[in-house]
């Protein structure tokens, strides 16, 4: 019997610019990118030099602090560059891919008839524990935990994203396996979270304790499952994982090989040609975009709430299956501080009539809509938050590095996707992904 | 509207960082951004954001104001001429409003936006909105007759001691107008209390007394006015409390835009409602009390300053409680303390400024418990766990 997960606090923002239900092969990568700060607090070690040659699988670099932490590369091909920055930081290590792919062959292996240890080390050794994170801090999974549990959301709430059951309709049996070999690495269960409104095949998953999410953003958010079903404890870990990675890990157990395949949806008005793309982790951006948008717009590996900017000549980011294209806001609006003018921007607030018209879709581009100012409007967090989590004294908390009252205020339950909606409402422009980001990393430095 | 931009994008030059004049750059932005939303993006995280900034938020306060305010004028002179015995056109008395109290407006705006400014520049952030509301509060909950310099006083420690000591908008514990307010009634009692000050030039007139319902009534006299009146607000006081009607159009607008919290509203006069009703049946409890304990508990409820006080000062989020659990406990106290204050109190026969002080000093502690509770919820959540694993 699936659980239900029903929350009522939030924001369904609708946005234009959603992408069509089709899928179409992208252009084969030239290059593809691995950026170390995709993985949160990882110091990367490099394995290769530039020049090596590579198979799809082969390992590139691994934690200074863990060596079972370990990213290996999505395609076949050479070593190009390893970027670097000040104090000679890793940025991008780029590899050429080939035009046809070797793989590393790992075997196959079923994980329902194999050692539960015997399976967390194939996942941790081949380089699949990278696609696990770790609650709290959402930072890679350490490979000596047991966590209490698992959870997959497949139901992206946030707009304009993917749809998984069109990311995942021709890798069912992936996906399964995947999910298998999960369940040998808790002790606890493994939570698939998937749209109550829509009955798919995700819906008949096995070996998963599904939960049937209905309400407005986020409820989608692994954050929101977590909390609504298994809140965290301090110094208890939970790992989550992206559906299509899921996948990724089934087809190794059951193929033997590292199909670094990525899902990605272009979407955002911006953006010409909106549809799904097959294209592979860390591809260049140009691979699957063309040049198919419009001028003076803004490339997001992500969506347009939690993503990450990039340039046009840049790479998808590791986790991200989204690219999101919208229009700068770099303009001028006269007068548009006056209540219930400008009503066709989005406002949660209701100093704008577009609360009057709740099915509207909207354009957005990116104006902050104002300058950023202290703190002086309250209530309106508390309005997105469906955590039990007082919101505006968290992020006071963060800002003043308060250990104790972040600690005990469910710093461990949050991570800065879960305050996405609190940064677009906000009055005062403030940055509270950022705040949320940087209260998580005292916390790793002073606590772990 | 590109050749006003460009002029404007002109006259800025030599403030644009790099540039000479960069330091008094947030005093330039100030006055740009009231005519156009700056063309600033969003760097990360959210890339999309809410249409609704501080300033509009502001403004709504300020629109909501409005109805008082003009009221209040009308008022003005109206009292000011029918003491004289004249009967004068809704126009004339508007007129002879507005020439006592623009004044206050100009002066108020023109010395507390002068050191927000000043403030602004030498701290290098820019200009809050806050003060557009305060300092349209302050001249409409002062006396008519209050001499121009006394509100510039008044300003000057409420934006220096009462805001920018503690670190400047978001951070003041006291409500800013109120400090102003309470500022002048313990400097210039004389100015701020008493029977000739309500009514315009009334000291002028000797025969007539122009003194407000509660004082009054904490004289033991007579009241003259009905329920009517005291709603409507054709009685004196200061400049924009008296209309409980237009003042309950504000508070709609406020209430409706959510810019105000109405749990603070609501609560604050069911706590003003539960005193009155409580001090109203003294005498069948055999305690024989006082005109104010003995004034009819709705009647507390539309005259004085308890109202305006709550709808607009009770509610200002900074110094208000911040948690939702804290703003009804909050705004039931100010309501019960602002009558109490009120007929127990003879020396100050209105509460409702002394009462909103007092909460705002109390309104963290008051967050301190609720912020416990959500605490203590994770605390046993954690404890449980620990015994059941145990």
């Amino acid at each position: 019997m699936p659980t239900d997960v029903k929350i009522k606090k939030g924001l369904k923002l609708n946005l234009k610019g959603e992408a069509e239900n089709s899928i179409e092969q992208a252009q084969k990568p030239k290059t593809v990118a691995l950026r170390p700060s995709n993985f949160h607090s990882l110091v990367p070690k490099m394995v290769v030099k530039e020049g090596a040659r590579l198979k799809a699988g082969d390992e590139i670099l691994f934690s200074k602090y863990s060596d079972k932490t370990r990213v290996v590369s999505p395609v076949s091909g050479t070593l190009k560059e390893i970027k670097r920055g000040a104090k000679r930081k890793i940025l991008d290590v780029i590899i050429e891919a080939d035009d046809t792919f070797e793989y590393k062959d790992f075997g196959i292996m079923d994980p329902l008839k194999t050692d539960s240890s015997e399976v967390k080390n194939r996942i941790f050794s081949t380089g699949l524990g990278i696609f696990l994170n770790q609650r709290p801090y959402n930072i890679p999974a350490n490979a000596e935990d047991t966590p209490k549990a698992i959870y997959i959301s497949a139901y992206d709430t946030a707009p304009l994203t993917a749809s998984f059951e069109v990311v995942l309709q021709d890798k069912v049996e992936h996906f399964q396996t995947g999910i298998n070999a999960l369940t040998k690495l808790t002790g606890g269960k493994v939570y698939l979270g998937v749209d109550k409104n829509s009955i798919s095949f995700l819906n008949d998953i096995e070996n998963v304790e599904l939960l049937t999410i209905s309400g407005p953003h986020p409820a989608g958010n692994v954050g929101t499952l977590i909390h609504e079903t298994e809140p965290m404890n301090r110094g208890e870990r939970v790992w989550t994982i992206n559906p299509e990675d899921v996948a990724i890990i089934g087809e190794q157990f059951n193929t033997g090989k590292f199909n670094a395949e990525r899902t990605v949806v272009v979407t955002g008005t911006a953006a010409k040609n909106r549809k799904y793309f097959k294209s592979i982790i860390g591809a260049e951006v140009s691979s699957i975009l063309k040049n198919d948008y419009e001028e003076n717009s803004r490339i997001i590996s992500g969506n347009v709430l939690t993503g990450e900017k990039i340039e046009s000549d840049s790479f998808i980011n590791f986790f991200s299956n989204t690219l999101t294209v919208i229009p700068e806001g770099n303009e001028h609006r006269m007068f548009g501080w006056l209540p219930f003018k400008d009503n066709n921007i989005h406002s949660a607030s209701k100093t704008s009539l577009s609360w009057l018209f709740p099915n509207k879709k909207y354009d957005v581009n990116t104006n902050l809509n104002g300058e950023e100012r202290a703190l002086v409007v309250t209530g309106e967090m508390e309005e997105v938050m469906p955590l039990d989590i007082l919101p505006m004294q968290l992020i006071k908390a963060c800002m003043a590095g308060d250990i104790e009252k972040m600690e005990n205020l469910g710093i461990y339950e949050v991570v800065p996707e879960d305050f996405a909606l609190v940064e677009y409402t906000n009055t005062s422009k403030i940055e509270a992904q950022e705040i949320i980001r940087n209260g998580l990393d005292i916390m790793i430095t002073e606590v772990g | 509207m590109n050749w006003i931009r460009q002029k404007i994008d002109q006259i800025k030059e030599p403030f644009e960082p790099g540039n000479k004049l960069e330091k008094y750059r947030p005093a330039v932005n100030a006055l740009d951004t009231f005519l156009f939303v700056p063309d600033h993006t969003t760097k990360k995280g959210a890339h999309i954001r809410d249409a609704v900034d501080l300033k509009r938020t502001m403004i709504t306060v300020v629109l909501a104001l409005i109805p008082a305010l003009i009221f209040g004028m009308w008022n003005a002179g109206y009292q000011h001429y029918t003491q004289l015995g004249e009967n004068p056109a809704i126009f004339e008395a508007i007129l002879h409003g507005a020439y006592k109290i623009v004044p206050m407006i100009v002066v108020s705006y023109a010395v507390g936006l002068g050191l927000e400014f000043a403030f602004a520049i030498m701290r290098g952030h820019e200009v809050n909105e806050g003060y557009l509301v305060t300092g349209l509060l302050i001249p409409m909950i002062m006396p008519v007759d209050i001499p121009l310099w006394m509100v510039a006083l008044s300003v000057i420690f409420a934006v220096l001691i009462g805001k920018e000591a503690f670190g400047g908008t978001g951070m003041n514990i006291l409500n800013p107008a109120l400090t102003a307010r309470a500022f002048a009634f313990f400097a210039y009692p004389t100015y701020m209390s008493g029977n000739k000050i309500w009514v315009s030039e009334a000291s002028n007139v000797d025969t007539i007394s122009g003194e407000t319902i509660l004082g009054s009534l904490a004289a033991n006299k007579e009241v003259t006015y009905n329920a009517a009146e005291m709603f409507t607000g054709v009685i004196p006081g200061s400049i924009s409390e008296t209309s409980t009607l237009c003042i309950a159009a504000g508070a709609l607008i406020l209430i409706l835009t959510k810019v105000a919290d109405w749990r603070i509203i609501l609560s604050g006069v069911i706590g003003a409602a539960a005193m009155g009703l409580l001090l109203n049946a003294l005498p069948s409890l055999g305690v024989e009390g006082n005109g104010l304990t003995n004034f009819a508990w709705y009647n507390h409820l539309i005259v004085g300053g308890f109202a305006f006080g709550i709808v607009f000062m009770a509610t200002d989020p900074v110094s208000a409680a911040q948690t939702m659990k804290g703003k009804w406990i909050y705004g039931a106290l100010i309501g019960l303390t602002a009558i109490l204050i009120r007929t127990l109190n003879p020396a100050y026969p209105e509460g409702i400024m002394l009462s909103i002080l007092l909460l705002n000093v109390f309104a963290p502690t008051i967050d301190h418990y609720v912020i416990q509770g959500n605490i203590k919820k994770r605390h046993k959540r954690l404890s449980m766990k620990t015994v059941k694993t145990a």
